[in-house]
């Protein structure tokens, strides 16, 4: 799947992201995979993905200027890719 | 971030291990010749269940992810499986090793009913005599019973751990065989010369053909096969295995022994790699922080005598531990430098004057005498 500013996401349930200086650790309890965020800025869009209707709104309200959105969507979907992120489940 | 400025800030240190490794008794049903922490009957000093659970607290607010535990034989403890279960409900995952004696039909089924564990079982020969002539008269079954065991008990993919010696290496495809056989994975490590391998490595390393083959053998299976970055020395040879590549000792790991000692790494058992106790104040968290080795190792390394050589930024000089306990100074080449540039150095220092691993816990060798024949 490709992310994109529509898409609507969260951390995976299995995942747990430990902040780092360099950014964050994700380990993947199911797969056993230790996945690593680069940025501190991706460590902050997701984790308040579940907080926002969407992509774009997160990125917005993180502060993510417009200029920047395409490398973000291009790190949520390598994200994705490891399951470190997945399409939200609506609970209702 | 490219890969290689990840590396840079993983050697400064993180805020808490990646991986941790955590040997819970000096106690062993089994005395191989090889053990990391010359392992074979319990200390005294051990740290109490009460103890054990008050790491796993500290390691579940560092968020430490999984823990390595091993020993010794940690499944004689008797609150190995309290411990486990400790472990696992506070979040943080285990994989532990084990000989697989312990792992009968009924502990089998306990451990398949289990998530987020991972085990284990250590072999070094695909046949009995190439095992056993390291780890010990009936091993070899003692292994195979527990894996029947496991996959009788629907555990999953549990992992068989093979120590790469020159006995074994002709071996890899059929250790592979062998975990394709029971829907395991295989782990392949590099043999140290650290507990009662200081003493067997010499008879026990890998020739420098064989180094080769080990390599040639990953760059093939690298992807299936897990290494725990182990081989990184061997990068020097040419393309780079996967991993880090980079000694993790301080930084991103390090050592929690049966008795709370943390040393950087599970191949430095010696007062020169040991950072403090988790029963000093503060515990391990204080220890991980702040401890002066474990500052020390985060700051940037001299490459020394290797500064010149086009092959460092592949090997990085290769393991520390490895260069201590055979009598090598720290900044310059591996033992075992595919480069051959540690091979006049080693030839020079005299058998038993490399530093002595710290403790010992063998249990005293008994002689036993031999039947004369009849009528002799």
């Amino acid at each position: 799947m490709t992310v994109a500013l529509a898409s609507v996401l969260e951390i995976h349930p299995q995942v747990a992201v430990r902040p780092e200086a360099f950014g964050a650790l994700a380990y993947h309890y199911g797969n056993r995979r230790l996945i690593f965020l680069k940025h501190p800025d991706v460590v902050t869009v997701v984790q308040a993905l579940h907080d926002h209707p969407d992509v774009q709104s997160t990125l917005s309200a993180c502060g993510v200027t417009q200029d920047r959105w395409p490398s973000f969507i291009a790190a949520l979907t390598s994200l994705e890719t490891s399951e470190v992120v997945r399409e939200r489940e609506i609970t209702r | 971030m490219s890969a290689k400025s990840l590396v840079e800030e993983m050697k400064r240190g993180l805020d808490a291990p990646i991986c941790l490794t955590w040997e819970l008794t000096y106690a062993c049903n089994l005395q191989c010749v090889h053990c990391l922490s010359s392992s074979g009957q319990r200390d005294e000093r051990e740290l109490s269940t009460d103890e054990a659970k008050k790491i796993l607290d500290d390691l579940r607010d560092l968020q430490v992810f999984y823990i390595n535990i091993g020993g010794g034989e940690p499944m004689v403890r008797r609150d190995f499986f309290e411990l486990l279960e400790y472990s696992v409900g506070n979040g943080i995952g285990v994989k532990f090793s084990t000989n697989g004696a312990f792992i009968d039909e009924e502990k089998a089924q306990r451990l398949a009913a289990m998530d987020y564990l991972d085990i284990q079982i250590s072999l070094d020969g695909v046949d009995a005599a190439t095992n056993d002539a390291v780890r010990g008269e009936g091993s070899h079954a003692m292994a195979i019973r527990a894996m029947d065991n496991l996959k009788a008990a629907n555990f999953g993919q549990f992992k068989i751990s093979v120590v790469v010696t020159r006995h074994n290496v002709s071996q890899l495809d059929e250790f592979k065989a062998l975990a394709d056989f029971y829907g395991a994975q295989l782990r392949i490590t590099r043999l140290r010369p650290a507990g009662r391998g200081a003493d067997t490595w010499h008879e026990l390393h890998p020739t420098n053909a064989q180094q080769r083959e080990i390599y040639d053998w990953l760059l093939k299976h690298g992807e299936n096969v897990l290494t725990g970055d182990s081989f990184f020395h061997l990068n020097a040879f040419g393309e780079a295995l996967p991993g880090l590549n980079m000694c993790g000792a301080g930084r991103v790991v390090c050592l929690i022994d049966p008795i709370g000692d943390v040393y950087a790494c599970p191949f430095v058992i010696h007062d020169e790699f040991k950072a403090g106790n988790v029963r000093d104040e503060g515990g391990f968290a204080k220890v991980w922080k702040q401890s002066d080795l474990f500052l020390s190792l985060r700051e940037p390394q001299s490459a020394g005598a290797c500064a010149s050589c086009g092959a460092f930024d592949a090997c990085q000089g290769g393991c520390m531990a490895a260069k201590f306990f055979t009598g090598l100074p720290l900044d310059g080449p591996d033992p075992e430098c595919v480069g051959g540039d540690a091979d006049e150095a080693l030839s020079v220092i005299a058998r038993g004057s490399a530093p002595k691993p710290g403790m010992d816990h063998s249990k005293p060798i008994t002689l036993t005498r031999k039947k004369l024949p009849v009528g002799a």
